[in-house]
Order: C-alpha cells, then sequence, then structure tokens
C-alpha cells in the first residue's frame, strides 16, 4: 500500500494531492503542467517534497517531521521515463540486467526469460538503444523497471512520444504486467483511451490538487 | 632512415616515458577536478578554476620556477616528499613528468569537463531509480559516457607533455638520459654551429610521434563515440 501526503510548492501553484494506492493501477489522469510527473518523482526520490510523508507498505519513504528521506537508490522503485532513457552504451542485455546488478541479486534466467518474453524483446537483447525503434525503446524500458524487481512501479506516460499504431501496441503489455506480474503501478497520462483500457482506478489531478476520485469511468 | 645517434634515442625514449607519466598520473587527478568543476557548487570554486588555468596563461618559465621555489630538494614541499616518502624531483626526470603534468593540466580537465557537462542527467537518475548508488553512477554511466572527451583530454595531454620546454627546462635543466627531452635536445643542437642539420632528424621524429598520437586518440574517439550511439 502507497500512502502519498505531501505538498510541494511549483511554480504557480501548490502541488497538495493526497492520495492512497492500493493495488492494481492507479493512474494520475489530467492536463500537462498539472503536477502528475511531480509526484511521481517525488515518489521516486527525484524531487524532494516541501512537506509530509510518503509510505510504502511498511517502509517509510520520506518524512518530513521525522527528517527521513531515503536515497532514490535505495527505494527499489521501478520508473519507465516518458524518453525511455536506456543507457546508449550498453546492450540491450545490460539494460535489463542493470537494476539486477545493482541490486546485487544473483542471476535469475526465468524471470529474464519471462519478461522478455512479456514484453516480445528477444530478438533486441544484442541491439543497442540507438538502433531501436521508439516503441521497442519503451518495451525495453518497461523491461528495465520490472527486471529490478521493483515494489512499485511508476510509468510517466510511456506511451506518449510514440504514434497511435504504436501505443496499441504495447497497452497489452502493460495490461498484461497489471494482470500477470502483479507489480503495484503509478500510471501517469493524460489521454483517454490510454486509462480506459489500463486503469484499475483513476484520480484526476488539476493545478496540483485531486478534482475527482473513481473507476475508469471518470474519463468519460 | 634516420641518422639519429644513440644519445638522440635516449631523449626520444625519456621524452615518451615522460610524456605518458605525465599524462597517465594527471588523469584521476584531473578527472577529479573536471568533476568538481562541472557537478559541484563549493565555495572557492571560481579560484580553483584560476588555479587550474594559470599554467595555460603563464609564462612556462613562470610556472618552471615557481614549481623549483615548491618542489625543488630544499624547497618547503620538495624536502618533505624527499625525507619521507623518498619522491625527488629536482634534476630527475620524476620533475620534467611533474612539469609536464602540470603544464598540460588545464587542456586535460577542460576536455574532460566538457564531456562531462555533455551528459544527459536524466540518464543518470534512470540508473539511481534502478539502485545505482553514487559510486556505481560515476563507474558504470558518468564514466563511459564522458570517455570520447576523457580520450581527448589524454591526448591534448600528451602532447602538450611531449612539446613542453619552458617549465621543464627551468624546473629540471636539460641532463642528458635524465631530464632532456628531445625539445631540449633539439634546442641544444641548434645552440653548437653546425648542429641544425642534427636536429633535423630529431625534429622529423616528433612530428611523426605527434600526428601517430593524434590519429590514435581520433580513432579511440570515434570508437567510443560510436558505441555511444549505438553503431
Amino acid at each position: 500500500m502507497l500512502v502519498v501526503e505531501v505538498e510541494k510548492k511549483l511554480g504557480g501553484f501548490t502541488l497538495n494531492a493526497p492520495f492512497v494506492s492500493e493495488g492494481g493501477c492507479t493512474v494520475l489522469f489530467g492536463p500537462s503542467g498539472a503536477g502528475k510527473t511531480s509526484i511521481i518523482n517525488m515518489i521516486a526520490g527525484l524531487m524532494k517534497p516541501d512537506r509530509g510523508r510518503i509510505v510504502l507498505d511498511d517502509t517509510v519513504l520520506f518524512d518530513k517531521n521525522a527528517g527521513i528521506d531515503l536515497a532514490v537508490w535505495r527505494r527499489r522503485i521501478g520508473y519507465v521515463f516518458q524518453e525511455g532513457r536506456l543507457f546508449p552504451h550498453l546492450s540491450i542485455r545490460h539494460n535489463l540486467d542493470y537494476g539486477r546488478w545493482m541490486g546485487g541479486h544473483p542471476a535469475d534466467p526465468a524471470a529474464f526469460a519471462q519478461a522478455v518474453a512479456l514484453l516480445d524483446i528477444g530478438h533486441l537483447l544484442d541491439r543497442r538503444p540507438g538502433k531501436l525503434s521508439g516503441g521497442e525503446r519503451q518495451r525495453v524500458a518497461v523491461g528495465r523497471a520490472l527486471l529490478m524487481k521493483p515494489r512499485l512501479l511508476l510509468l510517466d506516460e510511456p506511451l506518449a512520444s510514440l504514434d497511435s499504431g504504436r501505443k496499441d501496441d504495447i497497452l497489452p503489455y502493460l495490461v498484461r504486467l497489471r494482470d500477470e506480474a502483479k507489480v503495484p503501478m503509478i500510471y501517469v497520462s493524460h489521454d483517454p483511451n490510454e486509462v480506459r483500457r489500463i486503469a484499475s482506478r483513476v484520480m484526476r489531478v488539476e493545478g496540483g490538487q485531486v478534482t475527482a476520485t473513481g473507476g475508469a469511468e471518470l474519463v468519460n | 632512415m634516420f641518422n639519429l645517434t644513440p644519445e638522440d634515442w635516449v631523449a626520444v625514449r625519456l621524452s615518451l616515458r615522460i610524456a605518458s607519466v605525465a599524462t597517465l598520473v594527471a588523469l584521476p587527478f584531473g578527472t577529479a577536478v573536471a568533476y568538481l568543476l562541472a557537478r559541484k557548487n563549493f565555495w572557492g570554486k571560481s579560484l580553483l578554476d584560476a588555479i587550474v588555468h594559470l599554467p595555460l596563461v603563464l609564462p612556462p618559465v613562470v610556472t618552471g620556477y615557481l614549481l623549483l621555489i615548491t618542489f625543488g630538494r630544499r624547497a618547503p614541499i620538495g624536502a618533505f616528499l624527499a625525507d619521507h616518502l623518498g619522491i625527488v624531483f629536482s634534476f630527475r626526470w620524476t620533475g620534467a613528468a611533474l612539469a609536464c603534468g602540470i603544464m598540460a593540466f588545464p587542456l586535460m580537465v577542460r576536455a574532460i569537463r566538457l564531456s562531462l557537462e555533455a551528459i544527459d542527467r536524466r540518464l543518470e537518475d534512470a540508473a539511481s531509480t534502478l539502485g545505482a548508488n553514487r559510486f556505481w553512477l560515476f563507474t558504470t554511466i558518468t564514466l563511459p559516457l564522458a570517455l570520447p572527451g576523457i580520450i581527448a583530454g589524454m591526448m591534448l595531454a600528451f602532447a602538450r607533455a611531449l612539446g613542453e620546454f619552458g617549465a621543464t627546462i627551468t624546473f629540471v635543466s636539460n641532463i642528458p638520459g635524465e631530464t632532456q627531452t628531445i625539445s631540449a635536445a633539439i634546442y641544444t643542437l641548434t645552440q653548437v654551429p653546425g648542429g641544425d642539420a642534427a636536429a633535423l632528424d630529431l625534429v622529423i621524429v616528433a612530428v611523426i610521434i605527434s600526428v601517430a598520437a593524434l590519429m590514435a586518440s581520433e580513432f579511440f574517439a570515434r570508437r567510443a563515440g560510436a558505441r555511444l550511439h549505438g553503431v
């Protein structure tokens, strides 16, 4: 269970969007500039809240009053960025292995093979990111985050840079990820079609506030 | 092909050794200083920047003189190093390497700093979400991404060290077999009547070494760059 109760002063408004997520895929839905990415950056530890606390299961990630601010690399939260951010100097195989390697975990060929099959990226393993299409790159980015065995997966508009055909290719993978890998997800999007297919729960975020909470019907 | 005398060969070998040692020893320091200047904000940063660049703007003879009064046998730092660590710089090839390293330092730092500043920091954020602590972040992401700049910096430093003359001759003099580099040997030959012809062979060797160093660095930098761009 993820509990987020933080405040952060951003450019024109104060972000104050408390919420609780209990597994499945929670979508943060709303116009760009509403503070959605800032929320997940604070969960990941890439942005520091002004006050409040963030708790994931039994781990306090951030607590201003208690002076707790767990380092990004200790949080074990997977993050799929809008632009993939694959490491250009490493092969796809090494990109996928990076999180396991950094975590000091032994190789897990079964988990590797499963993620590779789920995302259909087996034919890319020996290539480098520079040669991949946008869709392939995002699938690898999802695999890389998944293979670090995260406690939570953050996805920041993972399909925004792709055309609609490519989006339809990748969305089923993400749905399978939600249903088969059972990793809790926080998914940022402003595309209603995407939200309807992936969301277990939707929170509408506008101007740094949560203006509505509900199911996928919220985006209609 | 060349009419190099045994003494000339000694100077060539010495030059290569001094330039290589100067470059390799300067590398970790140059990388550290470049990292500080590119990434950190601290009190005295512009002062550090100025000190690093000083050898670039000072007359080399002045740099050599300053080395003499700090690292000479009786100078404070020089005496300490000699008495406690057994490291002697004055009138030794190690002193020549020190002078060359310091003269080459600003060029090395500039090249590495530029490549560090060009790195997409978002890749480093991605690595830390994947569990990389600061050490692993630096060694597995930052350093490899800066590699083309590091190679360029090493090449510039090596070339600069090879051509160093003023600071070296001021600091450690011009002793054949110990501190007489190609540059100093050429200078010595040209001071003797009729020595120009003998100097020409050394000049040709100097040109060949410089061109070879340039081509090698181009080759390695291109290979490193190609790796980065996924070819």
